[in-house]
């Protein structure tokens, strides 16, 4: 394995220019970060967001057909040409069989018609003017989840000096299927940024939404996407005009609160040329027996020498340890780098949901382009996790790193499928990909489904995979040092996932790394 | 859904409208029936098949072969050096003038065209049940047509240790022959083998191997393919090996429109080994595919996969590789290589190195590359005064050699490396 393991040969990382941002301000990243691993360490618990918001909720009648999409077309308000959109793809749809059998999935039976498609808290009957008219019992939900809506607070996990500026995100809460609101508007606006829920984006700015809506994901793109096409009730919109550096992070948070329904949110994000954007979602759901749907849409356009980075927390819902309930996370995620030297990256923690059906690929059209994919997928109990990347190599000299992270745990499955395609014309084009697996018990699986096309010779694709255990002798050490076992196992998974939750933004770092140690809880003994 | 007609119920039926099963014994009558019965349940592969992905195998399962022209290769046999007991099939019918007797110390060996006359015979138990047991998770319908239809084959039954290797000679001279050959091979405990195939078979061929591992036992295989261009092969090995046995394949293609060679490997014990690899050179209309499926069902065993392609004028490499390491299957350790030289912008290659883990305790890697000629090293060696078209040569031999390197006799490894040499400088 000598030839391969020569990782210096893979393509250098730049510097992003946040990282940097954090150490001129003085941030101890690193010391922060062990310190944040103790704490976490030392609050094992489980599922911490399983709360339940009693709150009056309106729904469109249960099931789907062509005049639930109307009533949701009718709901956010949409001009005829959604309506139309929406109605084409349903009638795709309709005509479509659900993927049930998928490679070393096992996936339980979805009643289309056994779920509400649209549920809206009742104080949003008429849209807040401001967050002071949200109702209370919604403003504390995302208090409790740490969500902070009130534009004065910041994320909470992150320690600073009080002497400095607090670090600001601008923040989208998506409830069930609205968007609650989105702090920060007016500083944005200022820099020419536009930072909405996409269903105020599709009344206000429908040119910007016509051109890009469906242009990466299509409408026919796969079952669950056209499912998205046809119901998405909200999710957030963003265009960065040409030149822009985004002032602060973008961030959304979606909530499942109502019971029986399924979330099918759409993100639309396009970065004008030269443009730069930093973007973090956050998910979670109430505990619940019956599996809900999550089957969201992202979509992400990258123009000339712009850059895009996309993370995600996923908390779904796992379910319980029996495997009873929790979220299908149904997901299609794409970003297409249309102008040259456009750069997209993806990082991605994924702890939660029973089923993690996901693979945020990106498309590298523009010459000198590139893309980015960090993951870490962590399965235990009954969860599935079948997670990974399209590297798709259009342009000359593209370049693309992929670095997957999975660990299973208890009786979990958690495969890694991806795909580098270099074509014919995308040549002196380059790929590095690493796969690391680690198994927790002798009851869980962990695979491994990567393909690879090559079909010119001019690029360079280097694909590893491994697959190992908790090293016996890391956890002997902590062990001789007085850490406890599932301590040390955290640890020692920490150390694991360290390549991947270094690229994440300092907000998600401290969340992710708590997650990855309760997400583990009650698997080791 | 409307009603369109199903190409794989299609191309299955009139494969099977052809052919009849040959006459024989009880035994292997019964085997060859229930081999049939399987083709009709999955039914013959097509494009569309997730395991056919990057390979057509349309001219594979056709009713009647593509004709091919025979080629005389003008070079001497491989495997001389090692004196070995030489069998010749021609277009798949066993040659007697040609062959040497089927009389070998340590070892009973008889065809499968004789033997499967009789009521009873030892490879009963063996003759279509390893290819059975290969039909899953994956079908392999190419395998179960070979074992109702295949006319001809050698079983072996090796009872202690054989020195002498055992060389099945393939000589290919009708523009049109469409041959099926299915060879058992019994090794019992303690006993080992040396099993070598060279050759161009037909223009159409399919095999099967069935090798048998007993506690301790030892096979190795090595087989080379070609060179007659545009014949078409489909060839399976099906190898179940016990507690302490050693397996090893290798195979090395030259040429040929269409290759595809499946190895399937199922540990059935404990501190086992299996080594498979294979080395292809391939220029203009070549399309070579290794799938291989190694089963860890034992403890403490070892599995290693190394494939390397050459690839040039427009040629296409595949590889399909995959461990799968059961439940309790600890101490595994799995390895899987692909690589591919790519020398034009024509040329492809495509894989799909898989790894399906369910045990713990384990160490399995893979890594797969893809890329064109170390320019590095070219410069360094022009600079040495080592022409151009020597210099490249030099690099595609030595990317080459880790995957001769798996070859234990080095008097083989050689031979073959002679032949590479070469085929290289000619079509420099």
């Amino acid at each position: 394995m000598a030839a391969l393991d020569n990782r210096d040969e893979a393509p250098v990382m730049e510097v992003r220019p946040d990282a940097l941002d954090a150490r001129e301000n003085g941030l101890e990243v690193r010391e922060g970060v062990d310190e944040a691993t103790v704490a976490a360490v030392a609050s094992l618990g489980a599922y911490k967001y399983g709360f339940q918001t009693d709150i009056e909720t309106e729904f469109a009648p249960k099931g789907l057909n062509e005049d639930i999409v109307r009533l949701i077309s009718e709901k956010n308000g949409e001009p005829e040409w959604m309506l139309d959109w929406r109605l084409e793809a349903y009638r795709r749809w309709v005509q479509l069989q659900e993927p049930r059998h998928w490679p070393l999935l096992d996936l339980p039976e979805i009643d289309f018609q056994d779920q509400y498609y649209y549920a809206r808290p009742k104080s949003m009957a008429v849209k807040p003017k401001s967050l002071d008219e949200v109702d209370p019992k919604l403003l504390e939900t995302y208090k409790k989840l740490g969500i902070p809506l009130k534009e004065q607070e910041i994320l909470a996990g992150v320690e600073r000096p009080e002497s400095e500026e607090p670090r600001k995100v601008a923040v989208d809460a998506v409830f069930d299927s609205v968007s609650v609101g989105t702090t920060f508007k007016a500083e944005l606006a200022k820099a020419g940024v536009i930072f909405c829920s996409i269903s105020e984006a599709i009344r206000e700015y429908p040119d910007l939404v016509k051109k890009y809506l469906g242009s990466v994901v299509p409408p026919s793109d796969n079952f669950y996407a056209t499912l998205n096409s046809a119901v998405f009730s909200d999710g957030s919109f963003v265009y960065i005009p040409p030149g822009v550096r985004c002032p602060m992070e973008l961030s959304t948070y979606f909530r499942i609160n109502a019971e029986n329904t399924g979330q099918f949110e759409r993100t639309l994000i396009i970065a004008d040329k030269g443009s730069y954007v930093s973007y973090l979602e956050g998910c979670t759901a109430p505990k619940r027996d019956v599996a809900q749907l999550h089957a969201a849409v992202v979509e992400i356009i990258v123009e000339e020498d712009a850059e895009v980075k996309y993370s995600t927390v996923q908390n779904w819902y796992p379910g319980d340890e029996n495997g009873k309930g929790g979220v299908l996370n149904y997901v299609t995620k794409r970003a297409e780098c249309r102008g040259d030297r456009a750069k997209v990256m993806w990082t991605q923690v994924e702890t939660g949901s029973a089923i993690t059906w996901k693979y945020p690929s990106c498309i590298l059209r523009g010459n000198d382009s590139q893309g980015e994919f960090y993951s870490i997928a962590i399965a235990n109990n009954h969860q599935q996790a079948d997670t990974g990347t399209k590297m798709i190599h259009l342009g000359k000299r593209t370049k693309s790193r992929i670095v997957s992270k999975g660990i299973s745990a208890g009786q979990a499955q958690n495969t890694y499928r991806g795909l580098v395609s270099m074509h014919p014309r995308a040549t002196e084009s380059r790929n590095y990909t690493q796969c690391d697996s680690l198994l927790i018990g002798d009851k869980c699986g962990a695979h491994t489904v990567p393909y690879i096309e090559v079909k010119n010779t001019s690029s360079r694709v280097e694909h590893e995979a491994t697959t190992s255990k908790v090293d016996d002798d890391q956890l002997f050490y902590c062990r001789s040092r007085g850490v406890g076992e599932e301590e040390a196992v955290a640890l020692v998974v920490n150390g694991f996932c360290k390549e991947v939750l270094q690229v994440l933004p300092m907000e998600f770092m401290v969340e992710a790394q708590q997650l990855v140690a309760i997400s583990l809880e009650g698997s080791v003994g | 859904m409307t009603a369109r007609p199903n190409p794989k119920l299609q191309a299955t039926a009139s494969r099977l409208e052809g052919l009849t099963l040959p006459e024989s014994g009880a035994w292997l009558r019964h085997a060859r029936e229930g081999a049939l019965a399987r083709v009709e349940a999955m039914g013959l592969p097509i494009r569309r098949d997730e395991y056919w992905r990057f390979t057509d195998p349309a001219t594979l399962t056709a009713p009647e072969p593509t004709p091919a022209a025979p080629l005389s290769d003008g070079e001497g046999e491989p495997f001389a050096g090692v004196t070995p007991l030489r069998l010749v099939f021609v277009d798949g019918r066993f040659d007697a003038a040609t062959s040497d007797a089927l009389d070998l110390d340590g070892l009973r060996i008889e065809r499968l065209a004789e033997a499967g006359a009789l009521d009873l015979h030892w490879a009963q138990g063996l003759y279509g049940a390893l290819e059975t047991d290969g039909q899953s998770p994956v079908a392999r319908p190419l395998a179960a047509l070979n074992t109702a239809f295949a006319t001809d084959g050698v079983l072996i039954h090796a009872t202690a240790p054989v020195e002498r290797p055992i060389h099945l000679i393939y000589r290919h001279e009708g523009e049109t022959s469409d041959a099926m050959l299915h060879h058992v091979l019994k090794v019992d405990e303690g006993a080992s083998l040396t099993l070598l195939e060279s050759g161009p078979a037909a223009a159409r061929f399919n095999s099967v191997l069935e090798a048998d591992l007993a506690k301790g036992a030892r096979v190795s295989h090595v087989r080379t393919q070609g060179r007659d261009h545009h014949r078409r092969t489909a060839t399976h090995i099906f190898a179940r090996v016990a507690e302490a046995s050693d397996f090893r394949s290798f195979t090395l293609t030259f040429n040929g429109v269409l290759t595809r060679n499946e190895i399937v490997v199922r540990f059935t014990g404990d501190d086992a080994k299996a080594h498979v690899a294979g080395a292809a050179v391939g220029d203009g209309d070549f399309h070579h595919d290794d799938t291989v499926f190694v089963t860890h069902g034992g403890e403490a065993c070892e599995s290693r996969q190394v494939f390397k392609k050459v690839l040039r004028n427009g040629a296409t490499g595949v590889f399909q590789g995959k461990i799968l390491v059961k439940p309790g299957a600890q101490k595994t350790d799995g390895y899987q290589l692909s690589q591919a030289l790519l020398l034009d912008e024509r040329s492809q290659f495509l894989a799909k190195p898989e790894l399906e883990i369910y045990a713990d305790d384990v160490k399995c890697s893979h890594g797969s590359t893809a890329g064109a000629i170390d320019e590095t090293a070219l410069f360094y060696l022009r600079s040495r005064g080592v022409p151009a078209p020597e210099a490249m040569d030099l690099l595609t031999l030595s990317f080459l050699r880790e995957a001769l390197e798996e070859i234990a006799d080095e008097r083989l490894a050689e031979d073959l490396s002679a032949r590479l040499e070469a085929w290289l400088a000619r079509r420099r």
